[in-house]
Order: C-alpha cells, then structure tokens, then sequence
C-alpha cells in the first residue's frame, strides 16, 4: 500500500512540475537501435539512413517529433532491434551522447579497441 | 567424460536445425523481433550493448582437450579470436553475427556443446567444483549427478516457463568451492550416519537485489530421491513463486515469503506424489554416466624433478605457492590456470591461448580441464614432475601468472563494456586494482583475499559474497562503485556488509589501497588474511580507512 502511495505522489510531483518545465525545453534525442545482423549500434538520420555514427544521428528537439521519428524506427523490423530515443545535446561536429552509457555505445568496450574503435568509425 | 548418447545428438541436432530456420525467418521478416527474442534467447543468444553475445554452455565447467580446441576454432572464424569465461562456468563470444550462429551451434555439436538454457526462466547450466574428481577432500565426484540433473532438467516439459531463471550447483566436497548456498537450489554430497551417501539440499540462496543464503531443506537425502526431490521442489516452485514482479519471482522470495517450514511442508506433500513417479530407471542411467566418469589412470612415479625445481627456480616456485591444490592420487597436483595476468580482463583467453591449454591438457593432464566460477581455467590431474614443463609452456601464452587466491585474481563480471543490463564498468576496476597493487609491491604481503566485482545490482561478479565487493552502480549519471566488506563464498556463506557511500571511479584503486593497508597495520601477523582480521575486528577500524574524513570528525 505504502509502494502505491509512494508512486503516486512520485507520479503526480513528477507531473505538476515537469509539465510546466516540459513546455519551455525538452531534452534532445537520438533516435538509436541495434542493427539486426550485426548488432551494431545505429543511429537514425534526418534523411532516414541508419548510420553507425552518433554525430550523423538527426537531433531530435521537439517532443512530437521525437515520437513519430521513433515510430518510424520501429517500423523497420527487418534492418533493426530495440529502437530507443537516447538523450543527445548539440555538439561541434554533430550530436553527442549526454550519459556515459551512451558515449559507451557510440564506442564500444574499454577493454579492447574492438566494436566501432576497431572499424574507424569513431 | 560424458559422451552423447544417439539421443543427446539427435536432440541437439534437431534444435539446431530449428534455430537455423528460426533465423532465416527473423532476415527475412517472417519473424518480428517480439517473436524471436525468446527463440534466440532459448539458445543462448543475447544481443547487448555492441553486439549479439553467445552463451555456450560448459556443462559443470567440464572440457575436453577437443571442446576447448573448437572454442578457440569458434573465437577465430566468427568471433574477435577470444571467449570469455564466465562466474557460471560459461564461455561467452561477445561479437558474433546473427547470421553465423546456426553455424556457431553446428560447430557446437560437432564436439557435443550446446547453448541451450544458458538464458530464459529454465534450470540452467548446473555448476560443480571445479577441483571435482580431483580434491583430496572429496566424498564423492559430483559430476556424474550434474550430469543426471542436466539430462532431467534439458527441455523439462513442465520447466520451461519457471517465474524466473533457476541454477543449481552442486559439490562433492565439504570445503566448498562451488558457492552453493547462493544457488537457488545448492547440493552438498554428504555421507550419512550409516556411512551411505547421500546429499545435503539447500534452497532459497541468490544474490542479485535481495542477496540471502541458502538454507537446508533437508540435511540428508537418499540418492536415489535426488530427482524426485528436484522434482518436488522446482514444480512447488513453478506454482508457487511470484509471477507479479520479476524482482520478487525467485525461489529465495518464495522461501523468505512463504516461510521455510511452510515451503517444506509443500515440497515434502509433492515429493509423495513425485517418488512414485519415478521407476527407477533415472538410477540406472546414474550407473552409467558414473561409469563415464572412471577417473584416469594416475601414474606412479617419483616427483624429484619437482622438488628440485621448486628449490632452484623462485618463479616457479612462487607458482607452485599460489596455483596448486591437493590432488586425491599421490603426486599428483590440480593445476589452476590464471586468466588474470595483470593488467588481463578476467575471465578472457585468446584462441592461442585456448589451444596451448588443450594440448598442455592432453600431453600432461589425461585431456580434461575446468572452467572454474572464479573465471580460470583448471588441469585437474597433471603429475607432479610434469609440472616443471607445464609452468614453462603455460609460459609461452602468457598462462603463467602466480596470482590465484590473491588480489589480483579478481572475479568481474563484463559490466557495461558489453552488457545491456550493467549500470557502470567492472573490467576496468578489476585491471587497475590488478596493475596497482603490482606497481606498488604489496600484492603478497597482503596475501589471501578475494576481491569481486559487479556492474550491476544483479551481482553476476558476486560482489556480495567477497571478501571485498565492489558494486558498479549509475548515481545521477555517473558511475559510481559501492564497497562491501566481509562476505564469504565458502561453506561459511555470508553477504557482506555496505561500508559507507559510494565512490567515484577514479577513487576506487585509492579506497581499497587506503583500506588494506589498514589491514597490513591491523594484522596479527602475516598468517592472519583479511577475511580473518575483519571477523575478528568488525567492520569499523576498515570503514574509518576507507571514509578518513567522517572518521577524523567523528573522533573530534
């Protein structure tokens, strides 16, 4: 009982004050995936290819958007796997990963130059 | 070893043959990806953060000279020429593509491997010692029960759709070196009063999010009810446990939940039904399995050569000291490899690597070896004055390390270097806690410990049962590491306790160096292991080297 209370009030705090804060800025996302043979990480383009590059992913900063984008994703279920929107900000180059998890996956493993380390694409 | 009968084979076959189609329908969109993430997963295969990862099965850590040459053929033609070895006694390949692991599988079979149930909510690989059929402390080789619960719990009808993933281990020895009390069913073969074997049944351990020990279910059980006992338990289980919340679907809830007496209770009225049955017939495929497991012929020969090497060469020496364990044949010795050189990823060996391995295995060590859950590999049986050359071969592949039981042995799950599920990185902890006590010379002084590492809260590097356990978590978007003081994986099971809040990644190497080097200051003599010192010191005088800046308020 004391579990849904708690969730309730998280739910309802998280909804009183994101909302109005969500209205002025909503955090940029990426479009990104697995890529279905090799399982490599992939990224969705504005002009609709899957790039293995975090920097040519589209920038997604409005919220609709972001949505339809990844609907779009979701529909190519012969190219790839786990389509997800991944929180990104603007960088010189092109869009960068924001959480470490993420700037992991635009890598690949530290132990090893293996992954996108290992193919040039970083 | 255990062979395949015509029906091991033809069973293999068929599901690989399923899996090869499953696949050409999942390419050419035949099969969503909701339809085929539990066909793959059934067959071991995950797709994690870079890449699909393949779980192949080493069926109580056990391989031939054969098996392991095929891994190393498998890591070269459709992986990145390494496996990884894993706290369950598996080999993952971390970079195959979706495309050649029916190809992966066949080449499986050829040497009778599989990756079936190594995923999913089935009974999985069942784990033993890794010394088994070797330990001068064993009552009983525990391989060939492994072998019979793996040949019941394979494709068990009933088993396929349990609340949550089910791991038995089992040892033959009283010292125990498999961890059973942290498996959801852990089997301890004992001798009973009348001098008859039998087994000891623990259930309800796990580590993960709610960590608990194991407790007997029944101190003493008659061989020939194992299976109708298993049988009891899992199908009480089945029905019983948790399929609300998958952080509560555990057998170890469904004990904590239910109670034990009331748990038993339950198992004791479905082991009436399950005995009857059972015709027998589980017995007599015992007899035969057991008969696969005849140990080798051990030789008998003088072990001058030895003793002469370890008085002339301190490295060997040093060897000798840190990687040997009784052997039950006299002159015998049980051989741990180290797979962590430092510096090394735990766990990891190359294809070169695996080769030398398997002919060391079959020039010195009747063609066996073991995967330990401490992540190295094991030539259970080499005589003594072999041991000389062996340390020089093992030489060639960087093999030789002199580590095992100390710091730098370090079990460390893949963390988020590879798997979806981590919430900060373990290997590279694990790599700096092994090169910096190297750099700064305190690796024997300090002696036995056991260090383990996990990336996430689900404890694959059982961080709850080390000495010292390092746990990976994801604090506002940073990685951030908590350590445990005071766990035990032994037969004196016990989780460790949190010391205090988290650390930064880069404060980790200087908290533990912070913190054994209380241990040095605080030790009795150098005979006294940490492990000792803290149950003997509490956690206290270890937390006040670890946080000196709350310490030093507290105390003004």
């Amino acid at each position: 009982m004391a579990e849904i209370w708690e969730n309730f009030l998280y739910w309802k705090r998280k909804f009183t004050t994101d909302e109005s804060a969500m209205a002025r800025s909503y955090t940029p996302k990426v479009v990104t995936a697995n890529a279905l043979v090799e399982g490599d990480v992939i990224y969705l383009t504005a002009d609709d290819r899957w790039s293995r590059r975090h920097e040519e992913a589209e920038l997604i900063e409005d919220e609709a958007h972001a949505q339809l984008r990844l609907l779009h994703a979701q529909s190519q279920k012969g190219l790839i796997v786990g389509a997800y929107l991944a929180d990104a900000k603007a960088g010189p180059d092109g869009p960068e990963p924001t959480h470490f998890r993420e700037a992991f996956r635009t890598r690949g493993p530290s132990n090893y130059a293996h992954g996108k380390q290992e193919t040039g694409n970083v | 070893m255990y062979r395949y009968s015509d029906f091991d084979a033809a069973f293999v076959a068929q599901r690989n043959a399923q899996f090869r189609s499953q696949v050409e329908r999942r390419i050419d969109g035949s099969l969503t990806e909701d339809e085929f993430r539990p066909l793959r997963l059934m067959n071991g295969l995950y797709l994690q953060l870079h890449a699909y990862m393949l779980r192949v099965a080493v069926p109580y850590g056990t391989l031939s000279a054969a098996q392991m040459r095929q891994l190393a053929h498998i890591a070269d033609r459709w992986d990145k020429g390494y496996g990884h070895f894993t706290t369950r006694q598996n080999i993952q390949f971390n970079w195959p593509k979706l495309t050649d692991v029916p190809d992966i599988l066949d080449a499986l079979a050829e040497v009778q491997m599989h990756a079936i149930q190594t995923s999913g909510n089935t009974i999985r690989n069942v784990t033993a010692d890794h010394f088994a059929g070797a330990a001068a402390d064993e009552i009983e080789d525990p391989r060939p029960t492994a072998e019979l619960i793996r040949q019941w719990s394979t494709d068990h009808p009933e088993f396929q759709f349990l609340p949550r993933k089910f791991k038995i281990g089992i040892t033959g020895s009283p010292n125990d070196r498999a961890v059973i009390k942290s498996h959801d069913i852990g089997l301890r073969i004992v001798r009973g009063g009348s001098g008859k074997i039998g087994y000891e049944v623990v259930v309800g351990g796990g580590l993960g999010r709610t960590p608990m020990i194991g407790q007997v279910i029944r101190p003493f059980l008659k061989k020939e009810d194992l299976l109708p006992y298993l049988e009891a338990i899992v199908s009480v289980y089945n029905l019983m446990g948790r399929r609300d919340n998958k952080y509560k679907a555990r057998i170890k809830i469904t004990v904590f939940e239910n109670g034990m007496e009331a748990f038993r209770d339950a198992v004791e009225e479905r082991f009436k039904v399950t005995r009857t049955e059972f015709s027998g017939i589980d017995q007599a495929v015992l007899r035969d399995i057991e008969a696969q497991f005849a140990a080798p012929a051990f030789r008998t020969a003088p072990t001058t050569a030895y003793e002469t090497a370890r008085d002339t060469d301190p490295v060997f020496r040093s060897w000798t000291d840190t990687n040997l364990a009784d052997h039950r044949a006299p002159g015998h010795a049980i051989v741990t490899v180290s797979l962590k050189a430092h510096g090394a990823t735990p766990g990891d060996a190359t294809s070169a690597q695996m080769r030398l391995l398997a002919d060391l295995a079959d020039r010195y060590g009747h063609g066996e070896l073991r995967i330990s859950h401490e992540q190295n590999v094991i030539l259970p049986h080499v005589h003594k004055s072999d041991l000389p050359a062996l340390h020089a071969a093992l030489k060639g592949e960087g093999l030789a390390t002199a580590n095992v039981g100390l710091i730098s042995d370090i079990i460390a799950c893949p963390g988020m270097d590879y798997c979806a599920l981590a919430t900060a990185r373990s290997i590279p902890v694990a790599q700096e806690i092994a090169t910096h006590f190297k750099a700064i010379g305190l690796e024997e002084e300090i002696g036995a410990l056991k260090i383990k590492i996990s990336g996430c809260i689900n404890a694959c590097g059982h961080h709850h049962v080390g000495h010292i356990g390092i746990l990976g978590l994801d604090r506002a978007g940073v990685e951030n590491y908590q350590i445990t003081l005071g766990g035990d994986a032994t037969e004196n099971a016990r989780i460790g306790e949190r010391a205090g809040p988290g650390f930064a990644y880069d404060q980790v190497v200087p908290a533990i160096e912070r913190l054994l080097r209380a241990y040095l200051s605080l030790r009795v003599d150098p005979a006294e292991s940490f492990a000792v010192a803290f149950q003997r010191l509490g956690a206290e005088p270890f937390k006040a080297a670890l946080y000196p800046a709350e310490a030093a308020r507290d105390a003004a």
